[in-house]
């Protein structure tokens, strides 16, 4: 069973955003809402992370050897300034699909398995991931007129 | 004869339900100057209050060309004839040698006397440097009032939107009134106010949520206490940090830990649904989002709330009780829960309350989500700061077809790409340099704005043309390019609407002072100059005077919430004000909203798609679309979490700041009214007594408040502030004092941060620290003995205004 390679990809992707969230707040403090609201969804990356753990053990007895090329790397360091603000939230957006993504497929195993409280954490997981989508969609809306056409 | 210095609230006049419709009895309150009496005065000029939200009535005393006093008005709905004290003296402000005559313009490090036609001039010729080219619209920006009226706003709502084609507009209301409309909109549908005041007259229950009504609103606050002296008083319950008046009259007050509003309102929830408490009927007809909103007050039972907000459990429980046992609940909310943590999500548990028990639009069930300027209604319908007018929705493309088509312009023209420029996100777009032009009418960031030292570089930036329209050279106009004096309330026609939906008309009494011209003569007169054309090449802009405006917004209002077709200035002459709605149909107006369970909630009408209360994420039309409210309201519910700023081993208090009854906003005008100014001369800091004492500090003593961003110098007020806690009002900035020092205003302390939805500043929730300066030697603190600052030393001389504040209140008998 392959599930557990998935729950590692979701995992570390959680744990890469959480990581990615917290740069983008710190680098970007002049933006106070994207601070505050940053640091809030790194945190809820980590309870994410947290909740997946025992399921990760769990499964990691019944798999075999992980698969290589299945992770990734998006976020490559943040940028300044208003274009900056936009290609970080817009990396952000990006790493924030790959754990929607991940949510969709370990929900679809999980049902599989017919693991409820698996099932449980996966649907916390993706309702919470689905608004961070739109909060990041929101906030790049807002910055990219003046970021691209105003801006000198 | 009554000193209103000493007694704010004038004499009682009790009053209870009876049978039948009850009645408020008149009380006229009226103040002239010292030596003029009623026989002196030429005539009486109709008005209304301009110095909170209240909306008061009242007649204007005109001798000669001058203004001499004021009337509260026994014919109107909201006063019944009493007056705010703030009104009763504040007016002599229209009348201080320091307004401004003439506008200035910058030369060097000075600014000098010129004409309109220059001043005019340089603003134009910048304007159009900076439109000139794509993405010119992005150099603007318009931050407004509280305080104009409607007419000004609607004029400069369409050059915005429509002229020039920014979402970079907003108003002061953000810092007041902007998740009261949050909260009505994600609740309801649209902004408006369900409630009436007359709900005040018919409940049996009263509920204030962070709101110190008795300073700001001190004429509905006579009401309150007037149906509390009278038969079958309303049980009362107060949320609040501090002792407020209101919270040493209630039967319950609950003093939470700043920045806890939601976890409290949470668990009052969870008691009212788990008691039975609510009424499953209307809950299941009118409502969307019962199971998701107990999931989450489940979590929130009496001793993890008593824990978070640090009170007692039985006052949780008893609180619980008194509000899901009220047969006729009346509540209001303001800045406590506006300017704390969590903001939109807490207004909205409020609405929630009424919603599950069905305590809305009937007579004394209702919900107030107050306003705290005067005008903040108008700001928010006509589009001034940054809505689209009319309360339509920017994410609804009939909506902008709507505009597109009254204005005659291409839809695209109005921006309507993304949710429109919040206050502090215009600041920070000055700040990075792309905003360019600053225009600021009627108020002043330079005090009112968090964190000053960061504003004032802002405002003070060389490469920002920042154009000042105000009555006074003010601490934001010092730093401007061009200033232009303006007119205000007395010296210029027009309506406002206060935050009871009441529309008032105020007649010009008197002319303004030197060159100073009205408001709206001077948005018509940049439009003119600027040529802002239609698409036929006509003048974008066709009305030309106060009341061609108004017409020209009953037409934007029409078949909108907030829809004032069948008013007018000569229905507004004479008698009452008239509460919006107001349509041929229904030409006296509307009392109450929502009489029928009905809400603004249908996709066509909303204003709003919604939002995520943790976030501010803005919701797909489609996602709204598929939960089918039909008429239904939302019950949304959110996790509480700590503020983003809580006290440290650095930092061990919060700060929390606020208004007195005397003062309002920077001072610009109380501060120039003397009965006024010298019932709250100087800032100062309010400490509980027992924090004083772990500090070394008491009554009088200087004292130091520093945050992380700033420091404070005020004397001490010992009182009954919850410990933990410290308050300095906001009102004191620094053009009534000398030198370079700038270490009076609250706001050098407060924290760059908003709540998420509805985008207002966290004046509530700093982290700070209290440090010993001198020893009192003699003096007491400048605070006001009557209202929260209340002493805990009755050494402490009480406040008076003497002979020089003595007004009438004269109480007619039906």
């Amino acid at each position: 069973m392959q599930l557990a390679h998935y729950l590692g990809l979701l995992h570390r992707s959680l744990s890469n955003l959480d990581g990615a969230y917290r740069e983008v707040a710190d680098v970007h403090g002049d933006e106070p809402d994207v601070r505050l609201c940053c640091q809030r969804l790194a945190r809820q990356c980590a309870a994410q992370a947290d909740r997946l753990d025992p399921f990760a053990r769990r499964y990691a007895e019944q798999a075999p050897d992980e698969p290589d090329r299945l992770h990734s790397e998006l976020f490559r360091g943040t940028r300044t300034g208003g274009l900056g603000l936009l290609r970080d939230l817009q990396d952000l957006y990006l790493m924030t699909s790959e754990c929607d993504i991940c949510w969709t497929v370990v929900k679809q195993a999980a049902q599989g398995v017919r693991d409820r409280d698996l099932l449980s954490v996966v649907e916390g997981g993706e309702g919470e991931t689905t608004i961070q989508l739109a909060w990041l969609r929101t906030r790049i809306k807002q910055a990219a007129p003046q970021a691209l056409i105003v801006a000198d | 004869m009554a000193d209103r210095i000493a007694d704010p609230w004038g004499p009682r006049t009790p009053y209870g339900p009876g049978n039948g419709e009850p009645s408020w009895p008149v009380r006229v309150d009226t103040f002239l100057e010292p030596g003029v009496d009623e026989a002196d005065v030429d005539r009486w000029t109709q008005s209304a209050s301009l110095l909170h939200s209240n909306g008061d009535a009242m007649d204007i005393a005109v001798r000669g060309d001058r203004i001499v006093g004021v009337r509260g008005r026994a014919v109107d709905r909201v006063n019944h004839g009493r007056l705010d004290p703030k009104d009763l003296y504040g007016w002599q402000a229209n009348n201080s040698p320091d307004r401004l005559r003439r506008p200035l313009v910058r030369d060097g490090d000075r600014l000098v006397e010129t004409d309109w036609e220059t001043a005019m001039g340089r603003v134009v010729n910048r304007s159009r440097e900076l439109l000139d080219g794509p993405g010119g619209w992005g150099h603007f920006g318009f931050y407004t009032s509280g305080q104009l009226f409607l007419e000004d706003y609607y004029t400069l709502g369409v050059i915005g939107k429509a002229g020039i084609g920014t979402p970079h507009m907003d108003g002061n209301t953000r810092l007041c009134t902007a998740t009261a409309a949050s909260a009505l909109k994600a609740s309801f549908g649209t902004d408006g106010q369900p409630g009436s005041y007359r709900d005040v007259d018919h409940c049996d229950a009263l509920a204030l949520w962070g709101h110190n009504v008795a300073e700001t609103q001190a004429v509905l606050w006579m009401r309150m206490l007037d149906r509390r002296r009278g038969p079958n008083p309303p049980a009362m319950l107060v949320v609040d940090p501090r002792e407020t008046p209101a919270a040493r009259e209630a039967d319950l007050h609950l003093p939470v830990r700043a920045g806890t509003n939601l976890a409290l309102v949470n668990g009052l929830l969870r008691e009212v649904i788990r008691n039975g408490w609510y009424d499953k009927e209307y809950v299941t007809a009118h409502t969307l989002g019962f199971d998701e909103l107990c999931r989450v007050v489940d979590r929130y039972p009496p001793d993890r709330v008593a824990e978070i907000c640090d009170v007692p459990v039985r006052q949780i429980e008893a609180a619980a009780e008194l509000l899901g046992t009220a047969e006729r609940l009346f509540s209001s909310v303001l800045q406590g829960f506006y300017q704390s943590n969590q903001a939109t999500a807490a207004a909205c548990q409020v609405n929630n309350l009424h919603l599950v028990r069905g305590m809305i639009g009937r007579p004394g069930a209702g919900v107030c989500q107050m306003n705290g300027q005067p005008t903040a209604q108008n700001t928010r319908e006509t589009g001034a700061d940054g809505d689209l007018p009319g309360l339509r929705n920017w994410a609804n493309p009939e909506h902008v077809r709507q505009l597109a088509r009254l204005w005659n312009v291409e839809p695209d023209v109005i921006p309507h790409w993304a949710p429109p420029t919040h206050a502090m996100q215009i600041f920070r777009y000055a700040e990075q340099g792309s905003i360019k032009l600053l225009w600021v009418s009627a108020t002043n960031p330079a005090v009112s704005l968090p964190d000053l030292a960061r504003i004032r570089r802002i405002l003070a930036k060389p490469e920002l043309f920042l154009v000042v329209q105000d009555l006074f050279l003010t601490e934001t106009a010092e730093l401007a390019d061009v200033v232009l004096p303006a007119a205000t309330w007395g010296e210029k026609l027009g309506t406002f609407t206060n935050a009871d939906r009441t529309v008032h008309l105020s007649e010009k009494a008197v002319e303004p002072p030197g060159e100073a011209r009205a408001d709206l003569d001077i948005f018509l007169d940049y439009a003119r100059r600027m040529d802002f054309r239609d698409r036929d090449g006509g003048p974008l802009i066709t009305w030309t005077d106060p009341e061609s405006a108004f017409e020209a917004w009953k037409e934007c209002s029409r078949g909108r919430p907030c829809d004032y077709t069948a008013i007018s200035y000569d229905r507004l002459r004479g008698g009452s004000g008239i509460q919006w709605p107001c349509t041929e149909a229904n030409p006296d107006g509307t009392e109450r909203l929502y009489i029928d369970g009905q809400f603004n909630t249908d996709p066509e009408y909303s204003e709003t798609y919604g939002q995520d209360l943790g976030t501010g994420a803005e919701l797909p039309a489609a996602e709204y679309r598929a939960k089918q409210p039909g008429g239904r309201a939302f019950l949304h519910a959110l996790d509480y979490e700590p503020s983003p700023e809580v006290p440290s081993e650095e930092y061990p208090l919060l700060l929390t700041t606020g208004r007195t009854v005397y003062q309002f906003h920077t001072r610009t005008k109380t501060g120039r009214a003397p009965q006024l100014n010298n019932a709250a001369p100087e800032v100062w800091v309010e400490v509980s007594a027992e924090d004083a004492k772990r500090v070394g500090l008491a009554e009088g003593d200087l004292a130091r408040v520093e945050s992380a961003r700033g420091t404070v110098r005020a004397r001490v007020r010992v009182c009954g502030i919850r410990p933990g806690v410290v308050f300095v009002p906001f009102h004191y900035g620094y053009w009534d004092v000398s030198g370079p020092q700038r270490e009076r205003a609250a706001n050098e302390l407060t924290i760059t941060g908003w709540d998420p939805v509805s985008k207002q500043p966290l004046f509530k929730v700093a982290a700070a620290r209290l440090t010993k300066v001198a020893d009192a030697a003699g003096s007491f603190a400048p605070a006001p003995t009557v209202g929260a600052g209340a002493p805990a030393d009755p050494e402490v001389p009480a406040t008076v205004g003497g002979p020089d504040a003595v007004s009438s209140a004269e109480i007619r008998e039906d």
